[in-house]
């Protein structure tokens, strides 16, 4: 059977995100939530199953991870890390 | 309310829950596709589970009956030939196709989860408390059934034929669910009426299959009937064969 890819989004518990899990086979969003039911949270590891179709995912290029990550490298003022933290403030 | 008619009526829920299971269980690494193949057996997995505490509660209430502790579910799942069987005959049945297989969930899960509903209010706690925590499986087993029903009857003209030639087949197996056995009817002591069961089952069904495109056999089909007092078909014997075999060959074999 031919059938469209689904990326499977599960939150563990409540007040947690969704976390990317895997993926499967399913020939709607009904069946991939079923799916998802029955691959991925057989083991008590979910509370909340999203499903999106793979081809409405969206990736940045590998080809292009010199100009959009490398510049990055060197700007370490954009790291809070000089600010000197009056010990007042607990829990940062 | 007579134990032995309690206990019979544990044996048929247990008899009949293993050997869906078991039926089930032969999908296992065939399924149609590697999701439908985890779904299907962790159905299976479901009504085993539920066959366990069922073997558990008749296990403990026949020991408490004869003073002895030499029952056990593992007695009584392995130790008792066909004619001791009291499941219905439509679980035995092979499963065929993947449409076929579908469907013998869908007209077994619609009926258990009427069932479990009742027997959850049920006076006997154990039993209830059984009930109650198999409905929410059984729950599933419905939707997720029901959706194939929809997908296969209304999918392609192979898969509408296919579905078609499995109501026939199957359909005579389903009136048995509805027609108490003597111990069936003690135990729940009349407390509802089967002929409500069947309509409010009757209903759902003819529901889903309507939205499937397919039609209901005509009311007057014959009905098979004899699991419930273990009268069954041939296919039992060699179910049993296969899943009796270590322990009848190697008696107490743990492993």
């Amino acid at each position: 059977m031919e059938q469209p890819l689904w990326e499977v989004f599960i939150r563990s518990r409540q007040g947690l995100d969704h976390k990317h899990v895997g993926s499967l086979h399913a020939a709607d969003a009904r069946m991939a939530i079923e799916s998802a039911r029955d691959v991925y949270t057989r083991r008590m590891e979910g509370v909340s199953i999203w499903v999106v179709e793979s081809k409405n995912i969206h990736a940045s290029s590998p080809d292009e991870a010199a100009s959009f990550y490398e510049p990055a490298e060197d700007k370490i003022y954009r790291h809070p890390t000089f600010y000197k933290l009056p010990d007042e403030v607990e829990y940062m | 309310m007579n134990e032995s008619n309690t206990i019979d009526y544990l044996m048929l829920l247990a008899d009949s829950s293993l050997i869906m299971g078991q039926r089930l269980s032969e999908w296992t690494g065939h399924g149609p596709m590697l999701e439908q193949d985890i779904a299907i057996t962790n159905i299976s997995l479901d009504t085993i589970g539920q066959a366990r505490y069922f073997y558990q509660l008749a296990a403990a209430r026949l020991n408490e009956k004869s003073g002895n502790a030499d029952v056990t579910e593992d007695t009584l799942a392995y130790l008792r030939d066909a004619h001791q069987y009291k499941n219905l005959l439509l679980v035995e049945l092979p499963n065929g196709d993947w449409g076929q297989t579908i469907l013998k969930i869908f007209f077994y899960a619609h009926r258990q989860k009427l069932m479990y509903e009742k027997l959850s209010g049920s006076a006997d706690a154990e039993i209830a408390g059984i009930a109650s925590k198999a409905l929410k499986e059984v729950e599933y087993h419905v939707s997720w059934s029901s959706d194939w029903v929809k997908r296969l009857g209304d999918g392609t003209q192979e898969s509408h034929d296919r579905m078609t030639k499995a109501l026939e087949y199957l359909w005579p197996y389903t009136g048995e669910m509805f027609v108490p056995a003597t111990y069936e009817k003690n135990f729940l002591e009349n407390e509802f009426s089967f002929d409500v069961l069947k309509q409010g089952w009757l209903d759902k069904v003819s529901g889903i299959l309507t939205e499937a495109t397919l039609s209901l056999p005509p009311a007057d089909t014959y009905m098979h009937t004899g699991g419930k007092t273990g009268v069954h078909t041939e296919y039992l014997g060699y179910i049993l064969a296969e899943m009796q075999f270590l322990q009848r060959a190697y008696p107490g074999c743990e492993w």
